[in-house]
């Protein structure tokens, strides 16, 4: 791999990488079971110069911001790419938003440029909030010929001959921001720099390092911190091959494994555990004899591996297995979200370690990771290198807050000085989770501080974010919470948002109410949603500017009733 | 060509059989989130049983917002 240490920005790397490794595959698409493109280092940069020379012909500046709006694919990083190369910084935001809450990330973030796939545009241009765009130059992608797309331009033409300028970035300019939340209430937009990714890439990969012959499959959205560095910078600077798939089909996913004889991939819960229940079935199938011998075969790899990972005996021991996932699958990666215990010790008995670990966007990708030396599946690893942690205020089991110093830690939030402040405090990054160390130093995490949930699919929810879709509910007020916020418990997992209500003087709580809260709460994506109401009987506390004083009310509700006043929605 | 009740009747029958839930307890307007207790990869699982028991492809985007089966119905409906 490349030494990151020589360069002051993702834009060099990335350019040195394109020439070392320039007959190497570097990008693999496929639509379903048809692959559609494989492209060397050396092609895509053929493909990418011509995009960066349009850019600069049409007055990009270095700092300004691009967007993308797009799911994994070529086109986002061939983007990316072309827009490190201009000096510009990027600004990926997740395509699963709704085109009401991406034109609000476009306006907060100010970008000049909008990379965006033709149906997520289409979807855009119906919403009413379109004419206030304030985007200059949208380029869009696989739009049909001829189609109005006002004012837009179809990516695929957006190039120019020439070579373009390549713009050096310092070490302390942003390379990107990425909103960690806040589309309803407040936008966090986490401002990362060079430096962030830099450190982040080379602490990742002197653990888990790619190399020229690696297969990423990449799943996870590439807006996504995880997937962008390890779907993305720590592939590329390295020489390795990221595989995109233009589909989330189980069915399609598991194919994949085999036809790209994949190496590494990064998963969320939802995903691993759809695996899981997909290998159980199977598994339940056998005839007694064969299952006998199955389990027989998971006991042995398990005794053998029980103090690090054997891949090749695995392999030998439980090869149509191993061979269902490609047969050179090293580990499957997850973060991002709480990962039941079991469902890791089930792939590791197999003989597929599972390499969990722990970050947040404000400190770029990972803070910890297990090293499998041994496997644990009740921790989230070990710090990397680089990474300080402590453990704020801990109680007498040793669990209070995380904090972090680190060069991956991001600069600041966007405009918003106030809760930067809040958030880093003399350099130490409060990450509002709960966590402690165990006697082999690695961390355990017990629950969060902080209003928010993470759902299996690894989304951060926060209740802010979601309050709008309740606006005009005929109740004198309202709130969302989560369930772990007004009644903290030690643990991860099964978290669920919850609405407070507080009617009116003499209002009583009729059916057509809950059935408006029903309908409401419908239209947000399944993995917004509140899982059930609490009506509480006083007046909520709020600021001298109106706004909710939520840990003061959290902590009335949590003290007055425990959690079985929620009644299911 | 079948008609658009025809499409949400196989759906629903379709969606019954596949997670092994009685017929009957399906409606056209349920959140099959909600009703099935399913999680969108699931959900994605039917699709592509749907799509091969209707011979029509529709990309992952489509089914973004779509938790009803009526409206899952209009979607194939307008491939056929």
């Amino acid at each position: 791999m490349l030494d990151l240490r020589q360069y002051t920005c993702l834009g060099a790397a990335l350019r040195a990488a394109l020439d070392r490794f320039s007959k190497e595959v570097c990008l693999i698409e496929a639509e379903r079971d048809r692959e559609k493109l494989r492209l060397t280092y050396s092609d895509f940069k053929e493909v990418a110069l011509p995009l960066a020379r349009a850019l600069e012909d049409a007055d990009f500046d270095p700092n300004d911001r691009t967007a993308i709006i797009m799911t994994n694919q070529s086109k986002w990083l061939i983007s990316a790419y072309a827009v490190f190369y201009c000096g510009g910084v990027l600004v990926p935001l997740d395509y699963k938003l709704s085109p009401a809450e991406h034109l609000q990330l476009l306006a907060h973030s100010k970008a000049k440029v909008l990379v965006v796939e033709y149906h997520l545009w289409r979807a855009m241009m119906a919403d009413p909030g379109f004419d206030r765009i304030g985007t200059k130059i949208v380029l869009v992608t696989e739009a049909p010929l001829g189609t109005d797309l006002a004012g837009a331009f179809r990516w695929e033409d957006f190039k120019r001959k020439g070579a373009p300028d390549f713009v050096m970035r310092e070490k302390d300019d942003v390379a990107c921001i990425v909103y960690s939340s806040g589309t309803g209430g407040r936008p966090k937009g986490c401002v990362l720099t060079h430096e962030n990714y830099l450190e982040q890439c080379r602490s990742l990969t002197a653990w888990y390092p790619f190399w020229p012959g690696v297969r990423y499959l990449s799943i996870l959205p590439t807006n996504h911190a995880i997937d962008f560095m390890v779907g993305f910078i720590g592939p590329f600077v390295c020489g390795a091959c990221v595989v995109h798939l233009r589909t989330l089909r189980p069915e399609f996913v598991r194919d994949a494994f085999v036809r790209y004889r994949i190496t590494y991939v990064s998963l969320v819960p939802m995903i691993l555990k759809n695996l899981e229940r997909g290998l159980r079935a199977k598994f339940d199938e056998l005839p007694s004899w064969k299952r006998t011998l199955l389990n027989s075969m998971i006991a042995l790899n398990r005794a053998l591996t029980r103090s690090r990972p054997n891949v090749k005996l695995s392999r030998m021991l439980l090869g149509n297995i191993h061979r269902g996932f490609g047969g050179e699958l090293l580990a499957l990666i997850t973060g991002g979200a709480f990962m039941e215990p079991s469902t890791m010790q089930f792939f590791y008995d197999l003989g597929i370690p599972v390499v969990n670990g722990y970050g947040l966007t404000e400190a770029g990708t990972a803070l910890t990771l297990n090293d499998l030396k041994p496997f644990r599946a009740d921790t989230v690893g070990k710090p990397l290198p680089g990474v300080e942690l402590r453990i704020l205020k801990p109680d007498g089991q040793g669990i209070g807050e995380v904090a972090v110093h680190s060069k991956t830690v991001m600069s600041h939030y966007l405009d918003d000085p106030e809760l930067t402040l809040e958030t880093i405090v003399d350099g130490w990054l409060l990450t509002g989770d709960l966590g402690r160390f165990e006697r082999h130093g690695h961390l355990q995490l017990f629950g969060r501080k902080k209003n928010m949930i993470v759902t299996e699919g690894g989304k951060n929810i926060y209740p802010e974010d979601i309050e709008t879709v309740f606006d005009g509910l005929t109740v004198k007020e309202y709130a969302v919470f989560a369930g772990n916020y007004i009644w903290p418990r030690k643990e991860l997992g099964r978290e669920a948002l919850l609405l407070v209500l507080r009617l009116e003087q003499n209002q009583k709580l009729e059916t057509s109410l809950l059935a408006d809260i029903s309908a409401r709460n419908r239209k947000l994506p399944d993995f917004k949603r509140i899982g059930g109401y609490i009506v509480w009987d006083k007046d909520f506390p709020r600021t001298a500017s109106m706004k909710i004083k939520r840990q003061i009310l959290a902590e009335e509700i949590g003290k007055a009733v425990d959690n079985s006043a929620v009644k299911e929605l | 060509m079948p008609t658009a009740e025809q499409t949400l009747d196989e759906i629903l029958n379709l969606a019954a059989a596949h997670f092994k839930v009685p017929r009957e307890k399906l409606s056209p307007d349920d959140d099959f989130f909600k009703t099935l207790g399913i999680d969108s990869l699931q959900t994605l699982d039917l699709l592509t049983k749907l799509e091969n028991h209707f011979r029509v492809e529709l990309p992952d985007y489509e089914l973004q917002g779509v938790n009803d089966f009526r409206t899952l119905a209009s979607k194939i409906q307008v491939r056929l």
